[in-house]
């Protein structure tokens, strides 16, 4: 299991990269989406996979008597999805606002915050 | 559980009240910067207890729910810890009474004061946590404050900057989060003082330097040093002063933290491949920032890549690893904390007062306000290093750990850095306060109603940076102890995981 996951988190990399790579900031940020999530799991196929055994302690015992699966991993990534969630959010509504003030989402052409020097002498 | 348990929590505790205390009275601006500025003296006074506890008791834990470490979320505070929350308290207090002094209409906007105090909950959490998964989340808490504060007003400059701001600080966060997810398969242990004796246990030494790869990009990224600092002259110009200080004494400067914090504790750089390369990106980062701020005319940015300039001088503390420079690093941060915030205010203050930021054409301010292009001067001074302010110090001895470290071509960056910084503020000094002959006179001389709480920030950083230059001696022996800390671990590690074994 763990090698498949590993492949699709490469794969989840791969293409975020490439979306990272456009000229869009629209495609940018749907690769942030994507890096996060390949992120989670990430976190998961880290935290080891164990299949059909929950982290339940036996009546009576004080540690666990057998092997039990891993619940820090799932913790780890529920704190993260809503991190990104919220984030992710709140850059569509940047998005969005920015798209409204500077009529473009061509990062080459979002140049407000530093404008050429040859073309306003600033 | 004791009372100076609390003490460790309490900044953070009463920041995130005064968040919400402030989201009670929406819709009351003024309500909410009077609960700011109690709030922040409140931060204030229990970081100050903290630094005292530490620096006389050693570390201090508390443990969330009384789960001791290494299995509970652990806040851990050293002197280095205690020390920056209680700057940070007095930077937001600084900077609220900067905001009541200047009244144009953008602080007054009634999500200021909240975001604000969510963004120094943020800070100090970084500051005081000990664990490496609850640092993680406090540099979410802090981005999320600072990207509210850096689009109040929602000018175009602005949402240009946010964008780009908010897109490389996910993205560092991002990997943050990889590395920390790829330590925890390697360790099994996210508690930072734990990880420091089973990172050093694991065999598989390539994959750990991967992960600190992926720290170092990540706060390096944070910190904004060579080569990936260009989102902070992109951005830290576009909001208001107030917030721009604000950004510029406490942002960069979590980043360096936690890179001073990951590579003594947990990678020490003498274990793995980077000492070489952090020592390249420090003098890589202080040459950017000095040669960055020569060539602008805008004299926000320029303030900004001094900013820059700063970081890769607390880096050479780190690169060196030497108790010696570890207390020059940690001195600047210190200087740097304070007088980067008071520099923006100031460049704000004169930007009222010129009517722009562009130094052709602010010219003549010296004619006009006297005393403030003095003012102005002085904060110039102890940003490029001159004695007898608090820049000079700690550059003093970095050269010295330098050169003990044989490395006399950084002693000489160091020293070309300091110069560099001294030439671009002495041209913009000249440009923007003395007569340029041909400009008209600046056009807005007026400080407002509230001229005192305007230039009081200012005057009590300039204050104490000469406090700081002229009695050098117990800052640099603080520094010292903090640095002693950072070197050897082991009262730190002691002081989390004692209880548990």
């Amino acid at each position: 299991m763990e090698p498949i996951l590993a492949v699709v988190v490469g794969i989840l990399f791969a293409i975020t990269v490439f979306l990272f790579l456009s000229r869009s900031y629209v495609r940018i940020i749907l690769g942030i989406f994507l890096l996060s999530n390949a992120t989670h799991l990430l976190i998961f196929t880290m935290g080891g996979l164990t299949l059909e055994v929950p982290p339940l302690i036996p009546p009576g015992a004080t540690v666990p008597t057998e092997a039990i699966a891993n619940p820090l991993p799932q913790a780890l990534i529920l704190t993260a999805i809503v991190i990104s969630f919220a984030l992710f959010a709140f850059l569509l509504v940047l998005t969005y606002r920015a798209y409204q003030a500077l009529h473009t989402v061509d990062v080459d052409e979002m140049r407000d915050a530093e404008p050429l020097v040859e073309e306003d002498g600033a | 559980m004791t009372l100076t348990d609390w003490t460790v929590v309490l900044p953070v505790a009463l920041a995130l009240g005064g968040t919400a205390l402030c989201a009670v009275f929406w819709w009351r601006p003024v309500i909410q910067s009077a609960i700011g500025i109690v709030i922040t003296l409140l931060m204030l006074v229990s970081a100050g207890v903290l630094v005292c506890t530490v620096a006389t008791e050693g570390p201090q834990t508390m443990a969330m729910s009384g789960w001791p470490g290494p299995f509970g979320i652990v806040f851990a505070v050293d002197l280095l810890g205690a020390g920056l929350a209680f700057v940070t308290a007095l930077v937001g207090l600084l900077i609220l009474i900067y905001n009541f002094g200047d009244q144009s209409s953008d602080y007054r906007r009634v999500g200021y004061t909240p975001l604000l105090l969510a963004m120094l909950a943020g800070v100090s959490g970084a500051f005081l946590t000990g664990d490496i998964f609850n640092l993680y989340v406090w540099f979410e808490v802090l981005i999320i404050g600072s990207f509210g504060l850096l689009i109040l007003g929602g000018k175009k400059a602005q949402l240009d900057g946010a964008i780009k701001y908010a897109t490389l600080n996910l993205l560092a966060t991002t990997f943050f989060l990889i590395a920390t997810g790829l330590l925890y398969g390697l360790t099994g242990t996210l508690n930072m003082a734990d990880l420091a004796s089973k990172v050093a246990a694991v065999d598989n030494r390539a994959l750990v330097n991967v992960v600190a790869a992926l720290y170092l990009l990540a706060f390096g990224m944070k910190a904004a040093a060579f080569p990936l600092f260009f989102w902070l002259p992109a951005s830290y110009h576009t909001p208001k002063p107030g917030v721009s200080a604000v950004f510029a004494g406490l942002l960069t400067k979590v980043g360096v933290y936690a890179l001073y914090r990951v590579f003594t504790l947990i990678f020490p750089a003498s274990d793995t491949i980077f000492a070489d390369l952090l020592i390249w990106i420090a003098g890589a980062t202080i040459l950017a920032g000095g040669l960055g701020a020569i060539a602008q005319t805008d004299i926000r940015r320029l303030v900004a890549f001094t900013v820059v300039g700063g970081i890769g001088y607390m880096l050479v503390g780190l690169a060196l690893q030497s108790p010696l420079a570890l207390t020059g690093g940690l001195f600047y941060i210190f200087h740097s904390m304070l007088i980067s915030t008071a520099l923006f205010l100031a460049v704000g203050i004169a930007g009222r007062l010129g009517g722009s930021y562009d130094i052709a054409k602010l010219g003549g301010l010296y004619r006009a306000r006297p005393a403030f292009a003095m003012m102005f001067l002085v904060v110039l001074f102890a940003v490029a290093g001159v004695p007898p302010f608090s820049g000079f110090w700690p550059k003093v001895v970095l050269v010295q750990a330098s050169l003990a470290a044989d490395a006399p071509w950084l002693a000489g960056v160091i020293l070309v850095g300091g110069f560099l910084t001294l030439v671009a503020v002495a041209r913009a000094f000249a440009a923007a306060f003395w007569d340029n002959g041909e400009e008209e006179p600046p056009r807005a001389t007026h400080y407002g109603d509230r001229v005192g709480a305007l230039m009081l920030p200012t005057l009590v950083i300039i204050g104490l940076s000469v406090l700081m230059g002229l009695a050098a001696e117990p800052v640099v022996q603080l520094a010292g102890q903090a640095a002693a800390g950072l070197s050897d671990p082991s009262a730190y590690i002691e002081a989390v995981l004692g209880g548990s074994e």
